[in-house]
């Protein structure tokens, strides 16, 4: 008896909750069409003149019109972990070139609101030995294909993307700066202290630009993280080139896709493996296997005197104050 | 029985008296005074330190290493002296536990100082990737603690109820504490077969774990290639250090307790000249492993390492060099070669001097290394070039050791620094013994 009982209780409880799952189900869908259905029913008779991105105007009913809710990430597909698809950057540098104008590094500044005492791009004063000959050096982050900072990364804060390059979520870093200490060309800052971009939320607000992606390294830059050169995929989105290449009035710098085979200073483009074969394109400390995104060109038949950039040069900063008082 | 009487009330832990009670109060102060500086780092950020790009890692780092190895003394006295049943351990042993687990505990906050999102902790455990060196210090560190606190508590057992007796009439409270704790021990032999293997299941355990978190410690530098860190010499070179660190500890430690609970009778002279000639031992194996860091890189003579070993041979960092290689191991080993050299209050003495020179060592580890990279330090702040800790960095720092020698402090006050009832057992087979020879 008892059996039967809880037997028929069963059955009584599984019905009720499929009919009542069906119902439901059932409900949502009724709204959906009616809403549908009432959306072209509801037309106010007043039309609104637009034009389509061929040119050519059409008229549209005024209740048609809706207004486009930007999102941060319209393509909902991509993927900042994995990048543009089908794409390697690289750049080339070539010394030769290099008078120390700076001009790079302002840009640099000025585009990722570094507001520390440290430049994500640097101009190095080198000079190997006594006897060898002193040259310039701009360094980026190398972008490695090896990454030393990545391998250590303890939380996957600083990632490697198909695209080459490698950059850092700044809202996961932990801060243990194990990345910095990995990285043999010093090119990771830290945001020792609250940064102070000044009035970059507004501008960037201004321009529509979206914020916190790993995509616009310092936009905002965040306390007790690290921050490095991320390749400005933000304007090799918008079909520009990085800030350093077009800043740069020497021709210094040369950005471009691997896999396309070319780079481009904005001047000229050239083939990138030919103009490495050609020039003896070669990469920083080769031997650490690192492999990394940047090529140099060697400072050889120079076109500047060295002498000149040291107008320029100051040991001892890199980054303008910007402090307005 | 009359031998436990005895026994119990040399060795039950005592109440402090006035100078237990200022040292405690002073080692509280020094904690306050750490927490409201790192408060203040938490508020302003890691400004305050004098850490920078170039000089990343700094005190907390090296401070955090030293800790890490003076936990190593667990292994090396209980566990390897065990094994190798050396019967004089008897009286120390406990205080190494206690030592062990102070210092682990310890590493393991220090290392949070370091970060610069202390709040962001639980991505290590939500993100962690096993191929960073720092998830296998997250790994091994509270596997370390686990096993360090075990083989602490395990030998208690028998005590507690020892104590749990001891203090039934003036304590009630107290005797409940140690009842609880001493999870209905009875001394019979069930317990006893069973007590006997853990203890040595857990001896046997810390020995691995122990060169596990030794050389993990080491690999968090050797795994990158900054020169002086950049060397396969790095995972013994730890492990040793740690031994010299972790029994010098030990020593002072040990004298401390000895005179402060008067436990002349305890722990005699001959221990601690067999922790002398241990220390001795120590000193030795870790100075060759320090010829080996230094002198090769001399010989091959190569650009970077030759800058590196300049710095510290004879440029700024020569004075600390020099100190915690003659005075941290030379002058200690050769003291400890005569036989007054390891009579107590010169052991005392010694093993101060060796615990100043390790933690030096591990400064000297991590600074001048971070102050020398591949490409010329340009372009920012002259202040960058350098590095010596901040006043924020001090007060933190002493806080941590403070923090250490408090816990090792409650631990002394409510557990019994010398097992009572294994002391009292080796009496009564000494007795016996005694007895059949005569």
């Amino acid at each position: 008896m008892e059996d039967n009982n809880k037997n028929s209780r069963r059955k009584f409880l599984d019905k009720g909750l499929k009919l009542g799952l069906a119902t439901a189900i059932g409900g949502m869908a009724i709204s959906k069409i009616s809403k549908l259905s009432a959306k072209s029913n509801t037309s106010t008779g007043e039309f609104v003149e637009l034009m389509t991105t061929d040119g050519t105007l059409i008229q549209v009913d005024s209740s048609e019109v809706v207004e486009v809710v930007q999102t941060c990430d319209t393509d909902k597909k991509y993927n900042v972990r994995e990048g543009m698809p089908n794409r390697k950057f690289v750049m080339v540098i070539d010394l030769a070139k290099c008078k120390n104008a700076l001009k790079c590094q302002t840009a640099c500044n000025k585009h990722h609101y570094i507001t520390g005492d440290h430049a994500w791009l640097k101009v190095y004063k080198m000079q190997e030995e006594e006897d060898t000959a002193p040259y310039w050096m701009p360094t980026t982050c190398m972008h490695c294909d090896h990454p030393a900072c990545v391998t250590v990364c303890p939380v996957d804060a600083t990632f490697k993307r198909r695209d080459g390059l490698v950059l850092i979520d700044n809202e996961r870093c932990i801060g243990c700066r194990f990345c910095m200490a990995a990285c043999p060309y010093s090119t990771r800052v830290f945001n020792w202290s609250e940064p102070n971009q000044g009035n970059m939320e507004m501008e960037m607000e201004m321009e529509g630009s979206c914020h916190s992606s790993p995509e616009f390294a310092g936009l905002p830059s965040v306390k007790g993280t690290v921050d490095k050169c991320d390749f400005c995929p933000h304007s090799i989105d918008k079909g520009e080139l990085p800030h350093c290449v077009t800043a740069c009035p020497n021709g210094v710098f040369y950005f471009g896709d691997k896999y396309e085979d070319t780079v481009t200073n904005g001047d000229e483009t050239l083939r990138l493996s030919k103009l490495l074969r050609d020039k003896d394109g070669y990469r920083l400390m080769e031997g650490l296997g690192t492999k990394p995104s940047v090529y140099y060109l060697p400072p050889v038949n120079r076109l500047v005197d060295f002498e000149d950039g040291l107008e320029h040069y100051t040991e001892y900063k890199s980054v303008e104050n910007t402090e307005e008082s | 029985m009359k031998n436990y009487d005895q026994l119990l009330t040399d060795l039950a832990p005592q109440k402090f008296g006035k100078k237990g009670v200022i040292w405690t109060i002073f080692l509280v102060v020094v904690i306050i005074a750490g927490l409201l500086a790192y408060i203040d780092q938490v508020i302003k950020g890691q400004v305050v330190t004098n850490m920078n790009d170039y000089a990343l890692w700094g005190v907390y780092i090296s401070n955090f290493v030293f800790f890490v190895a003076t936990s190593f003394v667990s292994t090396i006295t209980v566990a390897v002296l065990r094994l190798t049943k050396n019967a004089w351990r008897t009286p120390i042993v406990r205080i190494a536990e206690i030592i062990s687990v102070a210092a682990i505990i310890m590493a393991g906050l220090t290392i949070m100082i370091d970060m610069g999102r202390p709040d962001r902790l639980m991505n290590l455990f939500i993100h962690g990737r096993m191929q960073s060196p720092i998830i296998w210090d997250v790994i091994i560190i509270p596997t370390f603690m686990a096993i360090a606190l075990l083989l602490l508590y395990f030998p208690l057992l028998p005590d507690f109820a020892l104590l749990k007796n001891y203090f039934k009439n003036t304590k009630p409270k107290l005797s409940k504490w140690y009842g609880n704790l001493s999870l209905n021990w009875t001394g019979s032999d069930a317990q006893k077969s069973i007590h006997l293997k853990s203890i040595h299941l857990i001896s046997l355990l810390i020995i691995p774990a122990g060169f596990m978190l030794q050389t993990v410690d080491a690999w968090l530098f050797s795994t990158l290639f900054r020169v002086g860190w950049d060397s396969t010499n790095m995972g013994a070179y730890f492990i040793s250090g740690a031994a010299v660190a972790g029994i010098g500890a030990l020593i002072t430690v040990v004298y401390v307790i000895r005179r402060f609970y008067n436990l002349e009778s305890y722990i005699t002279d001959l221990h601690f000249d067999k922790l002398g000639k241990f220390l001795a031992l120590t000193c030795l194996i870790y100075l060759y492993f320090n010829i080996n860091e230094y002198l090769i890189p001399e010989f091959t003579s190569k650009k970077e390492e030759i800058t590196h070993l300049n710095v510290l041979v004879t440029g700024e960092y020569a004075p600390l060099f020099w100190f915690v290689i003659v005075g941290g191991l030379i002058i200690p080993i050769i003291a400890l070669f005569f036989k007054k050299g390891r009579k107590p209050l010169p052991m005392f003495f010694i093993s101060l001097l060796v615990v100043l020179g390790s933690w030096w060592k591990r400064y000297l580890i991590v600074t001048p290394t971070l102050l020398h990279p591949f490409l010329p330090i340009q372009g920012v702040p002259k202040e960058w070039h350098y590095y010596f800790p901040s006043l924020h960095e001090w007060l933190i720092t002493f806080a941590t050791l403070a923090m250490c020698l408090l816990i090792i402090t409650i631990l002394v006050r409510y557990v019994p620094v010398i097992p009572i009832q294994r002391t009292a057992d080796e009496q009564e087979e000494l007795e016996t013994a005694k007895n059949i020879k005569s």
